[in-house]
């Protein structure tokens, strides 16, 4: 048995930075090429481990990017105080190797195969994952009704927004914006909060038996899901991630 | 402190129990309520990993690293498969 993997266990392995596409001034794409990668399904995220040269680690998880069948990606909001995701957005280049482990996660995720209209309700980079499994039903050629609200702090923060848009074409996508602090002059969009009149108004009817991601930072995913349990969504039709500015996620 | 969920520490999850564990239902001990380990209230800024009750928050799970052990405290779940 030396020298095999143990049948489930997550282990760590070194990938090797394959680009770095910027997608705000905030935010960076990093594509990763890792040997034996397994593969992913929409909506799981990896285990990100940095150690300096005294030893001191810190690791911190992020939502995969691509879709199921594409070389691995993870987006990432450069945080001003953060420990992890300034060296990641900043000083990461091409040949860079970082550790990782994943891919990590079996409740957030969205498969395909399933009917159910998806409303997608994304807070700042909480789009990430909900960019996966969008990218990954286009790809698929579903036909599965699908809706995404996306609140940013303002237009130039809108991660993916051309391929967010280009969605739209297949007729069964929507997806809105709504800017909470700057809005351009002539915004026609949503202005604040995803509140729950306004989400009241968009949700699919709990009659079409939908499936709600809510992905954001804890403050955002506990407004939204309180509506959405006021709108009468069922628990196990409401799936949640949340993260956080430190020691989390993303 | 602002809480997680139990998302944030599938990986972790997955290094104590050798398996995906994050779609897995617990059940409180306390108040016998029964969700996936992903919607459980977490706490990563201590020393450890802190899993609560989304309904009554009382303690389901503690895990901390001490050297390269896991020290897994499960005695507020009454079942989790």
């Amino acid at each position: 048995m030396a020298g095999t993997a143990v049948r489930g266990r997550l282990t760590w392995q070194v990938a090797e930075v394959a680009s770095v596409l910027p997608e705000t001034p905030s935010v960076r794409t990093i594509v990763l090429e890792v040997p034996d990668w397994a593969g992913h399904r929409a909506g799981q995220h990896v285990d990100i481990r940095l150690t300096a040269e005294d030893g001191y680690s810190a690791e911190r998880s992020y939502s995969i990017a691509s879709a199921p069948g594409e070389p691995l990606s993870i987006t990432v909001e450069r945080l001003e105080d953060g420990e992890v995701s300034p060296y990641l957005t900043e000083e990461l280049r091409p040949d860079d190797e970082i550790e990782i482990r994943g891919p990590i996660g079996g409740y957030f995720v969205w498969d395909g195969g399933d009917d159910r209209p998806l409303l997608l309700l994304a807070g700042g980079s909480g789009i990430v994952p909900l960019r996966s499994i969008m990218r990954y039903r286009a790809q698929t050629g579903s036909h599965v009704r699908v809706r995404a609200l996306y609140s940013s702090r303002s237009w130039t923060d809108v991660i993916y927004r051309d391929e967010l848009d280009s969605y739209r074409q297949d007729g069964n996508a929507d997806i809105l914006y709504t800017l909470t602090r700057h809005q351009p002059s002539g915004w026609a969009g949503h202005t604040g909060r995803i509140d729950p009149a306004w989400l009241t108004e968009q949700a699919w009817p709990v009659n079409e038996s939908p499936v709600a991601y809510v992905c954001g930072p804890t403050s955002f995913v506990e407004g939204v899901a309180e509506t959405l349990v006021r709108l009468s969504y069922p628990a196990a039709a409401i799936k949640t991630e949340r993260f956080g500015a430190s020691g989390g996620q993303k | 402190m602002t809480a997680l969920d139990g998302n944030a520490i599938g990986g972790t999850l997955h290094e104590v129990f050798s398996a995906e564990m994050t779609a897995a239902v617990g059940t409180c001990a306390t108040c016998g309520a029964t969700a996936p380990l992903a919607e459980t209230l977490v706490y990563l800024d201590g020393p450890g990993v802190v899993v609560r009750c989304r309904a009554c928050t009382a303690i389901l799970m503690v895990i901390a690293k001490v050297r390269q052990y896991n020290c897994v405290d499960l005695h507020g779940l009454a079942a989790l498969g």
